[in-house]
């Protein structure tokens, strides 16, 4: 079910009212029905992956908490019998049975994902290889994605390890489970919320609440705004680029990566607006995921703004665990003997990062494409932070100044940087995106695009006079959300001037949304990861 | 708080007009291109006491003339006729006719029985968008979609209209609230001419049977109009194209025989009506002008006239002045059309766009 379907503003209206209607102590079991509801739609042959998902989860967790307080009761008793040693050695032979556990649930969970994501690109490279060696191929395995299975999955598995890692005591109630895993708003594109951040107010019971309504569903219009008015508009030209590569070289590739960075920013904020909007009515809250990453001024700064829980995830279960590994730090005591203190020390932090990176871009999708975005990514966090004190060093002697025009410009920088780095992402293939890089330089054909290359590009003049209002708009409302919510000042405004932004607002979207007959009703971009 | 709920009311109700607003402006006039558009909705501002109603496809809404039917036979006729009537859509518009009145005759044009499923969104909004919001309009929607349409979007037209905004015009403006009448009791008169060059030949087809869904509202449509003890006339409009298989002919035949209905197929009556068509079609043959849709309209008369209760209504004084009305506003039309056709060579403002559509 599409976020900007007519079914989908229908089920969420009729769940809105139920929600309020019925007693309170209901409530998380409507949400659980209504989320079941809502991924049975999507084909109810994949309610299979979520429920095997939440079972072992559950069941694995049960265990795990069993051996927690087994060790715990059993170190108790054997308080004054047991020396440090004995208390010691017990504690890793419970840890060993407690990990084998968690690894079990680990194979289970990131199996089913990795079997249905990426059995085809495994088997494809794996032909390759067979091609060379001259023996018959394997035959292809194709699976259809069950929705929303990378973020359920993560979420799923961070809440898992920590349980294991006994950072908050586990849920023994396996219908809140299965709803923590299964909320509907945030099934399809995420965030990947904690366990611990969602429970309140996912499991509590709400009253009907003026405020709660009123800036949910303003958040909703703005999602819709965003999502419908710019990167359902923009997307048609982004596509005209993209799958006629022979045709839009030069210029346009540089046009592509811009429209592509607007569009992608607002399809997937947007969707994060419809998901904390809707959880917002409820009163539930969700936590953010952007923090205005185009005015990142690095790499690694953009990477804390975008996606935030995804990162957040990376470097709370992956980053950290691989970087202070027992193996880890022993390669770095190594390193530092044999490469010097300098290179030993990066060593490991490079390994993570790699991993990490490349780990996020197949997260992305079971392509090359991905692998080399990921790795370029790395590249460059890892690049600009070892050329950081070249450039301190630059600065004081040429004496350049962290002036606004300065920030300015890193601002830039870093906008173009990543779009040049999406450029993987629209492409979809490491080749051609290499081949439209050297267009840039070898198709000089930057006049073209005002004697009439922009009108080529599936959008009329009114398209965008649309977009350029609309991105004006966008990047207001983001330069004052800087000094705090834009919408507790518009709420501190009087009701007259509320009720035309907010009217005007909807009337926009139903006017001038890329919607309905004439467009194609496209799907969030983050959903297919 | 009574004060505080009184403004959100206010307001509500300030957004519900503009939208209303919105929506009035954003709709298609069909007032200089495409006017089947505007047929189905002019039916509510007829004064509804006809004794013969016509249902079906551009068959009827282009080959016959209600005026000629009064002139000539003194008979009050509507035609409830859009582009590519489906069989469900006729059998709805007749329910929703029947809420208003209550007519002697219903003539059923039997071309649409071809189509089983529904063909085209464009085509089902000429229908369905200007019928009035009824329980017959809400089944006719649901009966008509495409899988990708959204029924709200008929409920609610802005939803479906809303892109228009970039292509608006001052007829858009100037129609917001009226309508001109362009058509004669449901006809769309075309009085130039394009003779039949070629007669085409049905191509084989792998089944020739009518569907299921077809048979269905045939009979449904024949209930209803058995349970209103009015008189159901299939027929099929002496129009050469589309093809009128041998085969198809045959299945009406014997529907009809088995339900005792009338079915005259009229491809079979061309001389005796007097139908030439070198002059008598203004596209080569799909559909009459003025000139063919008067000789039609004159024969299937006689025969309404001569089989069922249809008295002159010509005394009537009351009616005769609303007719009388509507053959001065004929006339004039037909002198307009003759002045246009000997100005440009071409009807340059009566439907050379919807020609264009329909010949697609």
């Amino acid at each position: 079910m599409l976020f900007t379907s007519y079914r989908f503003i229908l089920f969420i209206l009729i769940l809105f009212i139920l929600y309020y209607i019925i007693p309170k102590k209901l409530q998380w079991m409507l949400l659980l029905l209504a989320s079941y509801l809502f991924y049975s739609i999507a084909g109810l042959r994949y309610l299979i992956y979520i429920a095997t998902t939440t079972l072992s989860t559950y069941l694995i967790s049960l265990r795990l908490n069993q051996l927690q307080s087994e060790q715990s009761s059993f170190l108790k008793e054997q308080k004054d019998s047991l020396d440090r040693e004995g208390k010691k050695a017990y504690k890793a032979s419970m840890k060993l049975k407690q990990r084998r556990w968690l690894v079990l649930c680990l194979i289970i969970n990131f199996g089913i994902l990795a079997v249905l994501k990426y059995s085809a690109f495994t088997i494809t490279n794996f032909n390759g290889v067979l091609n060379l060696l001259g023996t018959k191929p394997l035959p292809l395995i194709g699976f259809v994605l069950p929705l929303g299975i990378s973020f359920y999955t993560f979420q799923t598995m961070g809440y898992l390890i920590d349980i294991y890692r006994e950072k908050y005591p586990h849920e023994r109630n396996i219908f809140k489970l299965a709803l923590f895993i299964s909320f509907f708003p945030q099934l399809i594109q995420g965030p990947i919320s904690r366990f611990d951040d969602l429970k309140e107010t996912l499991f509590s019971e709400h009253s009907i609440d003026g405020r709660n309504i009123s800036f949910g569903l303003q958040r909703i219009l703005w999602g819709f705004f965003k999502k419908l008015v710019i990167a359902d508009r923009m997307l048609i030209a982004v596509n005209t680029i993209v799958r006629n590569p022979e045709e839009f070289q030069g210029v346009y590739v540089l046009v592509g990566m811009f429209f592509y960075a607007i569009t992608l920013y607002s399809d997937f904020t947007g969707g994060i607006d419809i998901t904390i909007g809707v959880a917002e009515v409820l009163g539930i809250r969700i936590r953010e995921n952007f923090e205005r990453p185009y005015f990142s001024k690095s790499i690694a700064e953009y990477w804390r703004r975008w996606h935030i829980t995804l990162g957040t995830w990376f470097k709370e279960y992956l980053f950290y665990p691989i970087s202070i590994s027992k193996s880890m730090l022993e390669l770095t005591k190594s390193s530092k003997r044999r490469v010097g203190d300098w290179l030993g020390r990066r060593v490991s932090i490079y390994i993570a990062s790699i991993v990490v990176w490349l780990i996020t871009g197949i997260w992305h999708g079971a392509a090359w494409n991905f692998v080399v975005w990921g790795l370029l990514n790395c590249f460059f966090i890892l690049a600009s932070q070892e050329c950081n004190p070249l450039y301190e060093r630059f600065h004081s002697r040429f004496h350049i100044r962290h002036t606004f025009a300065y920030r300015l410009f890193q601002v830039g920088r870093t906008f173009w940087l990543m779009s040049f780095l999406r450029a993987f992402d629209c492409y979809r293939d490491v080749g051609t995106t290499f081949q439209m890089y050297s267009t840039l330089v070898t198709r000089w054909n930057y006049s073209e695009l005002f004697q009439g290359g922009l009108m080529q590009l599936g959008l009329t003049i009114a398209d965008y006079i649309v977009l350029t209002a609309a991105v004006t708009l966008l990047l207001v409302v983001s330069l004052q959300g800087r000094s705090g919510s834009v919408r507790e000042k518009l709420a501190a405004r009087p009701f007259s001037l509320q009720y035309a932004a907010y009217t005007v607002l909807f009337i926009a979207i139903l006017i001038l949304g890329a919607y309905g007959v004439g467009y194609d009703a496209s799907q969030f971009i983050y959903s297919q990861f | 708080m009574k004060k505080k709920i009184l403004i959100h009311i206010g307001a509500a109700l300030f957004t519900i007009l503009i939208l209303v607003l919105l929506q009035r402006l954003l709709m298609p006039k069909y007032i200089s291109t495409i006017h089947e558009g505007n047929l189905i909705a002019e039916y509510y501002d007829e004064v509804k006491e006809h004794e013969v109603i016509f249902i079906g496809d551009c068959e009827v809404f282009s080959n016959i003339s209600p005026i000629t039917l009064w002139e000539q036979y003194g008979i009050t006729s509507y035609i409830r006729g859009s582009a590519q009537q489906l069989i469900w859509q006729s059998y709805y518009l007749l329910e929703d006719t029947l809420r208003y009145e209550k007519p002697k005759v219903v003539v059923y044009n039997v071309l649409a029985m071809k189509y089983n499923e529904p063909q085209k969104e464009a085509y089902n909004r000429l229908t369905l968008d200007g019928m009035r919001l009824s329980v017959p309009k809400l089944r006719a929607i649901k009966a008509s979609m495409m899988e990708d349409e959204a029924f709200i979007t008929y409920l609610v037209p802005l939803l479906r209209y809303h892109s228009r905004w970039s292509e608006l015009t001052e007829e858009d403006f100037k129609y917001m609230f009226h309508r001109d009448t362009l058509s004669h009791n449901g006809y769309l008169m075309r009085i130039d001419t394009k003779p039949v060059t070629v007669v085409p030949k049905g191509k084989k087809l792998p089944d020739y049977r009518f569907g299921p869904n077809s048979y269905d509202y045939l009979e449904r449509m024949t209930k209803l109009c058995k349970e209103n003890d009015i008189e159901l006339v299939l027929i099929k409009s002496p129009s050469v194209y589309p093809y009128w298989y041998e085969e198809w002919d045959e299945q009406i035949v014997e529907y009809a025989r088995e339900n005792e209905l009338t079915y005259i197929n009229f491809l079979k009556y061309v001389d005796e009506i007097g139908i030439d068509y070198n002059t008598d079609t203004y596209d080569g043959g799909l559909h009459m002008n003025l000139s063919g849709a008067e000789k039609f309209t004159s024969y299937l008369g006689q025969l309404l006239k001569e089989k069922y209760p249809l008295p002159d209504q010509r005394k009537d004084k009351r009616l005769t002045k609303i007719w009388q009305k509507k053959m001065d506003f004929y006339y004039a039309m037909k002198a307009d059309q003759d002045e246009e056709l000997k100005e440009y060579g071409y009807l340059k403002s009566y439907g050379a766009v919807a020609q264009s559509i329909e010949e697609e």
